[in-house]
């Protein structure tokens, strides 16, 4: 547990940090009132893209190419299972009871016939996957955002979405995990599977975007608000 | 001559009950199946010809998309301020970005497959939403929803969101952001120079 709590408290530590920055560096904003600390994000958001560029991309692209696809499957759902847990946990603090029963048997399902989660019978079974975590739960029970966070290592966030993080990795069983090595392995697995996922989508935001971090910000805050609204939100007003 | 008359106004009848008839989730169906049937079949598109893909989506896609309502909802409150011709700059623009986007996307497709969401429309209405789900191989479904507004005979397209995410809102901000520091004029700049910056690097490929 130690090392959930230390990995928990370095998160809080560099947001309470970024905050402190952002405060600092107020006047470096082109006045949205989403992001008020926009100077220290774009800092932190070129810190992040590079370090995706000099090592978390390469590799993702190495693990894609080399892998064939049920590997991959296998793992993203190995994954995806574990997940499932504190989704269903959410899905409860959301008082959303029937969708925790079947994150449960989700769990239960792939974790004894899926093999350890490698394969995803549930779905099959017509047990849909869920999207949940902490800082959707907070936003259920009306927590605003507050203002817009790029959180170093972790990248987009809102101030509540980073209070969520900080309980995501505390509840995380696999930050959690007490044999080292294995734990780094398995976190680095797990960096590397999601980011090969996103692969296919750099393409296409380098094309979209006029600017990449103002695209990747609002596009965050509106897959935020959709996920809250559990795909449903009320749709933006025409102007 | 009278059964000849009647014959030829019988198939235009049947002809425009026929083009009313196509209900938008239909619409989004059939445009859906005939471009991923040529993407699967088109390895020049697969090895990432946006040239190629672009010629498809001008084709098969485009005349079911209505760009101007898309550049008004991106523009937002700053539309009313543009002139009647900037307001069609900034249309022909935001399409070409539009377009090249979308066929970039169609070249990273691999055998993703589409589901469609059960569809409910009550007669009448003018402004839908078709609901769909990417299925992908090894990774977790992706939400594409297509809102679409039938201003007279046919459908049209006006906004897509990919995971929630709407790519025609998206753009509010960052617009918003240029028309303030260099008025409408200033946006139509950035979205030439983005188009521009795009041919380039479409050509290199």
């Amino acid at each position: 547990m130690t090392t959930g709590r230390t990995l928990a408290k370095r998160i809080a530590t560099l947001s309470v940090a970024a905050g402190m920055i952002g405060l600092l560096g107020g006047c470096a904003t082109s006045g949205n009132p989403k992001d008020p600390i926009e100077g220290f994000n774009r800092a932190m958001f070129s810190f992040n893209e590079g370090l995706d560029t000099v090592v978390i991309k390469p590799v993702a692209k190495g693990y894609d190419a080399a892998l064939p696809t049920p590997v991959k499957t296998g793992v993203s759902n190995f994954f995806g299972n574990i997940a499932d847990v504190f989704i269903g946990v959410n899905n409860l603090l959301q008082g959303k009871v029937q969708e925790a029963a079947s994150d449960g048997a989700r769990f239960l399902v792939n974790t004894t016939v899926g093999i350890l989660g490698v394969i995803d019978w549930a779905s099959d079974m017509g047990l849909e996957k869920h999207d949940e975590d902490f800082g959707q739960t907070f936003g259920r029970w009306g927590v605003g955002d507050g203002a817009y966070v790029v959180v170093p290592f972790f990248g987009p966030r809102t101030a509540r979405d980073t209070v969520g993080l900080v309980l995501d990795v505390k509840a995380d069983p696999v930050a959690n995990y007490s044999h080292v090595a294995t734990r780094n392995t398995l976190l680095a697995v797990r960096v590397e599977s999601d980011r090969a996922g996103m692969l296919p989508a750099d393409k296409v935001i380098e094309e979209a975007a006029l600017d990449k971090y103002s695209y990747i910000r609002d596009g965050y805050l509106q897959r935020r608000r959709n996920l809250i609204y559990d795909g449903n939100p009320p749709r933006e007003s025409e102007d | 001559m009278k059964w000849l008359f009647g014959i030829v106004a019988g198939l235009a009848l049947a002809a425009s009950v026929n083009a009313q008839e196509i209900a938008p989730d239909a619409l989004i169906k059939s445009v859906t199946d005939d471009v991923l049937d040529i993407v699967r079949k088109d390895k020049d598109i697969q090895s990432g010809s946006t040239k190629k893909a672009m010629d498809l989506v001008e084709a098969k896609v485009l005349p079911y998309f209505n760009f101007t309502h898309m550049t008004k909802l991106a523009v937002a409150r700053d539309w009313r301020q543009a002139t009647p011709a900037q307001q069609k700059v900034l249309t022909d623009e935001f399409h070409t970005l539009l377009v090249r986007t979308y066929s970039k996307a169609l070249t990273e497709y691999k055998n993703q497959t589409i589901d469609y969401k059960p569809f409910k429309m009550q007669p009448g209405d003018t402004d839908v939403k078709v609901r769909t789900e990417i299925k992908q191989p090894g990774g977790k479904p992706i939400q594409l929803d297509y809102y679409l507004e039938k201003p007279d005979k046919a459908w049209k397209v006006y906004d897509i969101e990919v995971g929630g995410i709407s790519l025609i809102l998206n753009y509010r901000e960052s617009f918003a952001n240029e028309v303030r520091q260099g008025g409408i004029d200033g946006l139509i700049k950035s979205l030439q120079a983005k188009n521009k910056s795009g041919e380039t690097v479409a050509v290199k490929k």
